[in-house]
Parts: C-alpha cells; sequence; structure tokens
C-alpha cells in the first residue's frame, strides 16, 4: 500500500530555519581556506623534497597531504573564532559563517576533527616528529595568533608568521625525523617573509581592519611607519632567503636568483614607501606571492638530479 | 526562495553531504591499507 499522495499546494510545510540549513559541501572546502592551502602545500612538499634521506613516495604524498589538511584544520578552527570580525570586513563577509550558512559548531567540529586526524594520520604513517611540528603549527596558529595575538597587538602578524612557516620544516622531518639548520632557514624565509606580505595587505585593508578592531600595524602605528617596517624585513630577507645556499641545502644558481628576487622585493617595498595611494601596495602583495613561490620552485629546481648538471652549480 | 524549493534544497545537500562523506572513508580506508602494506614492506 502506498502512502497517500501528498498535496503540497495545501499542506503547510514546516519553515526552514537556519539550524535546519544544510551547509552545501562547497562551504566546507571554503573553510579549509584552499589559496593559502596551496602555499602551504607547496612549501612543505619543497622541504620534503630537499631533505637528505628517503622517504617512500606514498608516505612522502601521506605527509604533503597531512600537511595540507593540518593547514586546513587550523583555516577552519581560526574562521570560527573569528566570525565576529569576519562579518565586519568586507574581505571576509562572504565566508560560511558569517555570511549564515552554516552553524558555528559545525565550523568548529570540522576543524577539529581534521586537526586530531592530520596529526594522528602523520604521526602513523610517517614520524612523530613531523607529528608533533604539525601539532605544534596548528596549535601555534589556534592559540597563539589567532586567539591570543590576533586583537591585541600590532605585532600579531610577525609572532603568528611562525605558523605559517611551519610546513617546509615539517616536509624536512617527515624524511630525517628530526630538524636540521638548513631546515631552520627556510622556516626563517617565511617567517621573515610573511610580515611584509600582510602588511601589503593590510595597507590597503586599513578601513577593514579599523572597522573590526584588529590592531594591524597601519591601524595602530600609521601607513608611514609601516612602509617603514616593510621595508626593514625585505632588507632583512636578503641574507634570509640567501642561507639555503650557504647552507648547502641548495645550490648557487637558487643563491643568485635569491638575491635578485629579493633586490625586487626591496624595490617594491621603496615603491610603496614613494607611493601615497594603494596602488604599489597592492602590486607589492602580488609580487609577495611570487616570491615566496619562486623561490621555493628554484630550491627544487636547483636540486633536481641532472637537471643542472653544469660545473659550479648544484649541491 | 519558497518553502518548497528551500526543503529541496535541503534534501539535495544533504545527499550530497552524505556522497562527500562516504567518499572521504572510502578514501580514508584505502589510505590506511596502503600505508599499511608500505610499512609492512610489501611495497618497498
Amino acid at each position: 500500500m502506498s502512502p497517500p499522495a501528498l498535496d503540497t499546494a495545501t499542506v503547510a510545510l514546516p519553515r526552514a530555519t537556519p539550524a535546519d540549513f544544510v551547509p552545501a559541501v562547497g562551504d566546507y572546502f571554503a573553510l579549509l581556506k584552499p589559496r593559502v592551502m596551496s602555499l602551504v602545500v607547496f612549501t612543505g612538499f619543497v622541504g620534503l623534497y630537499l631533505a637528505p634521506g628517503h622517504i617512500h613516495p606514498l608516505l612522502a604524498a601521506v605527509a604533503v597531504l597531512c600537511i595540507a589538511v593540518g593547514a586546513g584544520a587550523a583555516g577552519a578552527i581560526n574562521m570560527w573564532y573569528e566570525r565576529d570580525i569576519d562579518a565586519l570586513m568586507e574581505r571576509t563577509r562572504r565566508r560560511p559563517l558569517p555570511a549564515g550558512r552554516m552553524a558555528p559548531g559545525d565550523a568548529l567540529g570540522f576543524g577539529a576533527v581534521l586537526a586530531v586526524s592530520s596529526v594522528i594520520i602523520m604521526g602513523l604513517a610517517v614520524n612523530a616528529a613531523a607529528a608533533a611540528l604539525l601539532a605544534l603549527a596548528i596549535g601555534f596558529y589556534v592559540f597563539v595568533y589567532t586567539i591570543g595575538l590576533k586583537r591585541r597587538t600590532p605585532q600579531n602578524i610577525v609572532i603568528g608568521g611562525a605558523a605559517g612557516a611551519f610546513p617546509p620544516m615539517i616536509g624536512w622531518a617527515a624524511v630525517t625525523g628530526d630538524i636540521s639548520v638548513a631546515a631552520l632557514a627556510l622556516f626563517a624565509l617565511i617567517f621573515f617573509w610573511t610580515p611584509p606580505h600582510f602588511w601589503a595587505l593590510s595597507l590597503y585593508r586599513a578601513g577593514d581592519y579599523a572597522r573590526a578592531g584588529v590592531p594591524m600595524l597601519p591601524v595602530v602605528a600609521g601607513k608611514t611607519e609601516t612602509k617603514k617596517q616593510m621595508l626593514l624585513y625585505t632588507l632583512v630577507l636578503w641574507p634570509v632567503a640567501v642561507a639555503p645556499a650557504l647552507l648547502h641545502a641548495t645550490g648557487w644558481l637558487y643563491g643568485a636568483a635569491a638575491l635578485i628576487l629579493s633586490a625586487l622585493f626591496t624595490l617594491c617595498a621603496l615603491a610603496v614607501w614613494r607611493d601615497n595611494g594603494d596602488r604599489a601596495a597592492r602590486r607589492m602583495f602580488g609580487f609577495s606571492l611570487l616570491y615566496l613561490f619562486l623561490l621555493f620552485a628554484l630550491m627544487a629546481i636547483d636540486r633536481a638530479p641532472g637537471l643542472l648538471a653544469a660545473p659550479g652549480f648544484g649541491a | 526562495m519558497s518553502e518548497l524549493a528551500l526543503m529541496d534544497e535541503r534534501q539535495r545537500r544533504i545527499r550530497s553531504r552524505n556522497r562527500a562523506l562516504l567518499l572521504v572513508l572510502l578514501g580514508v580506508v584505502a589510505l590506511f591499507y596502503l600505508i599499511a602494506l608500505v610499512r609492512l614492506g610489501v611495497w618497498s
């Protein structure tokens, strides 16, 4: 016996409330901050590739996957915690939580499950050192940067930048099981790159940050001081960017390219210093992404077997 | 959007989320199987 046909024209259906609304799969994906994740995956992979020693290709893929999932999990928990200020900023107000497409608890649960899973799988499949570093990176991003620093100090991105600098070190530890000076050099490169990268963004998004009450450097100390700090950081990056070559983690092709790219980055900072508008800051933000991508790509190319056989090149 | 359309959209999203969850679970099972093979030295 079939159930009676439902006359949808006359039967009142229950009104869908926000609690009834099911987030789309794409909303869960957006919580992982896929654009940030792509850079994290790339730098983590290069760290793994540069490390001396051998790792089974499948375990290498698992290590990179765990880095990606761990970074995404940290991003999801960050979005859960910052949903109030995200709603106030133009750049972030369309994210799943401030847009009301997802319940906050769903985002927190999703992030927490992914964070724990990524660390456990890294520990079981790869090694304890890589798992510990991954746990430290996630914990640092959530507790130190997101909860501890972001709303309290203009140095938020300076100290918090360490969280984003972990991936190449995790990749390195996945192969060797420990941390060497060369791995620390890769960490330092991202650590000192992060402040000028984010301050370039915050220069042309200062209004957004001020509205949300986030004490980014341009909001607290003004644009002139921010531009000065950006310039100083690009100068610090010169020796830091060359360090992997000095430590023989890469060859001198990378070393020479690192000097040229760092000089261009400093020129961008000088252009920002002279520019009273937003144009140079936007250009510097774009170049900063290219700068980091090219440096890590060149490290990998420089170490690719048989690619650079000329005398004087290669480690 | 009418209430009926909202309910349809809700059902569609639940179905797609369940499918995604199934794929993730199958992926995790396959991943653990492959990791076990590597760890046991079958694929050295």
